[in-house]
């Protein structure tokens, strides 16, 4: 089997036996990325020269018959709004285009602690903001299955690293749906963890109430491994969860037997393209053949997450954007009058327009006059949401539910239209607002698309989405397809 | 409908420096946006409060210890102006 395609788990039994090298593993993701970055263009950033020496200190401690974490040598590639010491980070914006972050994110810090090997910085939506990686800065990426389609996003060079075998694993950060989208539109395994359950010291911040780190994998397994090496209480984020952590490999039980789960009637109907239902009603037959118990449901003020979001987000989103003025870091305009024409051209030229559309909704929604009717309306209708959810939460263990309302669209489809754009997030985004990890998983195709389920659950039971979702892969063989590259 | 006044000063509190072009551009599409926003009102929230965020936390203390930092000359390293230890801008009064 080739190197590229294979998980976590099977490569670190390589390493042990010394199979393969951990040297010999990077090169193999390298001469790989190489191929395949003409058409993808999943990285902004390679790291070469730094993963070479990072698999040879690997090799250092194989060699010396060390033990091994279960991820060490393994390649992984990270969104580039997480900041890496030393290497340029961007969030494909050009405001950040020479940034060269002087610390770590907590995430990175950790990863590199497990001795994984960072191939690159991934392509994203600019600032996390979008559902396609069009929004980028720099150039667009492309989906494995159909390279005239998207990615999804903001994830987007994150999924497709894992997705084309450019990286084992990768780090993605989902606001609104930025690491589920992708995975499912790219056919691999994403999650959202908890809010608080990873550390976002050292994430560039889009909106803070929303934002979480989580892995994208080949499969389960890695995902819970990876779940693994980043969760954890950090003293540098004050949104950090104190506890509640779990080894989660030791979730991964084929057993589904006796687990209750509801399906939203708000995620089943119109509005979800009719092979994605076709796709999700098949993956509840066969969890429920498995032993499942799994009933219909209802989320009544879900419709309103939508609108609900493009307040909320673009409102944090224009304060935590107010930082990009050109005077300590990233792009400053050329020859500036006075600071306050240094500030608007600098932000000007420097942000694309969606970063500025959302900039100007968030601070028209937190303007005086405003305010109450925008923004405080829509913190109440939050609450509605996560009630929902609360009481849902009473009778299921967990819910399921489409991860996106159809597969992956054609490049430039949704570009000009931002409120369409916005509403393919509606089965993503209330689970942010509720805070509750999330997790999409391969379920089907639909024309040769990838389709992916997604499993929401209680705060901090990543355990319990974890075993129905490894049973479900145990007896499916969704994620073994590999694009057509 | 916005007025494009209305999404001059919007423009201007985020610092923001729009070309005619954009202006008109996001009057439309903050409009519609907003518009679509007042599905909101559907909904009575009189007794609803409101959640900022989900987690339980309250205030999050440490000691008040000393710490380590950054050397200045890591943290100026990205400044697109300096002088000596200083961010250099422009003149501001």
């Amino acid at each position: 089997m080739e190197l590229h395609y294979m998980t976590a788990r099977a490569l670190h039994g390589m390493l042990k036996n010394k199979e393969v090298s951990a040297e010999e593993l990077c090169r193999a993701y390298f001469s790989r990325i190489e191929n395949l970055e003409e058409k993808l263009k999943s990285f902004i950033t390679l790291t070469k020269t730094q993963a070479l020496e990072q698999a040879r200190r690997v090799d250092a401690k194989i060699k010396q018959g060390q033990e091994i974490g279960p991820l060490a040598g393994i390649p992984v590639a990270v969104k580039d709004n997480m900041c890496t010491e030393g290497v340029r980070t961007t969030c494909s914006s050009k405001i950040l285009y020479n940034f060269v972050p002087p610390y770590s994110a907590t995430v990175v810090e950790k990863i590199q602690g497990a001795d994984m090997v960072i191939v690159g910085k991934t392509n994203m939506d600019e600032f996390a903001m979008g559902s396609s990686t069009e929004n980028s800065g720099f150039f667009n990426t492309s989906n494995p299955w159909d390279t005239g389609r998207v990615p999804g996003g903001s994830s987007g060079g994150s999924a497709v690293s894992v997705g084309a075998g450019e990286a084992v694993v990768a780090l993605g950060s989902d606001t609104g749906g930025s690491i589920r989208q992708p995975a499912s539109f790219c056919g691999v395994v994403g999650m959202k963890p908890t809010y608080g359950a990873v550390s976002r010291y050292g994430l560039v911040a889009f909106a803070s109430s929303l934002d979480q780190i989580g892995p994208l994998a080949r499969d389960v397994t890695d995902c819970a491994s990876l779940l693994n090496v980043i969760t954890g209480h950090d003293p540098r984020d004050s949104t950090s969860a104190p506890g509640g952590y779990r080894d989660y490999t030791s979730f991964l039980v084929d057993d589904v037997r006796g687990i209750k789960i509801g399906v939203p009637r708000e995620y089943t109907g119109g509005g979800i393209d009719a092979g994605v239902r076709q796709v999700i009603a098949q993956a509840v037959q066969k969890l429920s053949s498995l032993g499942a118990e799994i009933e219909e449901t209802s989320l009544p003020h879900v419709e309103y997450a939508v609108p609900c979001y493009y307040i909320i987000a673009p409102a944090e989103a224009s304060s935590n954007l107010a930082r990009y003025d050109g005077v300590r870091y990233g792009y400053r305009v050329e020859a500036p009058g006075d600071v306050v024409d240094m500030f608007k051209r600098t932000r000007s030229l420097g942000f694309g327009s969606e970063v500025k559309r959302r900039i100007m909704l968030g601070t028209y929604a937190l303007s005086s006059g405003y305010y109450d009717a925008y923004y405080l309306k829509a913190l109440k209708v939050r609450t509605l949401i996560k009630q929902d959810f609360d009481r849902a939460f009473e009778k299921f263990d967990l819910l399921l539910a489409p991860t996106s309302p159809a597969p992956a669209f054609r490049k430039g489809e949704n570009i000009n239209d931002p409120l369409q754009m916005y509403l393919s997030d509606i089965t993503t985004i209330p689970v942010n607002l509720a805070g509750l990890p999330g997790i999409s998983v391969p379920a089907g195709f639909v024309d040769g698309l990838p389709v992916g389920m997604q499993l929401i659950g209680k705060p901090f039971d990543e355990g319990t989405l974890l075993k129905v979702a490894y049973s479900f892969e145990q007896n499916t063989d969704h994620h073994k397809q590999t694009p057509p590259l | 409908m916005l007025t494009i006044s209305e999404v001059e000063h919007v423009a201007l509190l985020g610092r923001l420096e729009l070309t005619g072009e954009e202006k008109k551009l996001y009057q439309e599409q903050l409009s519609a946006i907003l518009e679509y926003a007042k599905k909101l009102d559907d909904l009575d929230t009189g007794d609803v409060l409101p959640t900022a965020h989900v987690l339980p936390l309250k205030n999050v203390f440490r000691q008040d210890e000393a710490g380590s930092h950054l050397e200045s000359e890591r943290v100026l390293a990205n400044a697109p102006e300096r002088d000596g230890n200083f961010f250099k801008v422009p003149k501001i009064v």
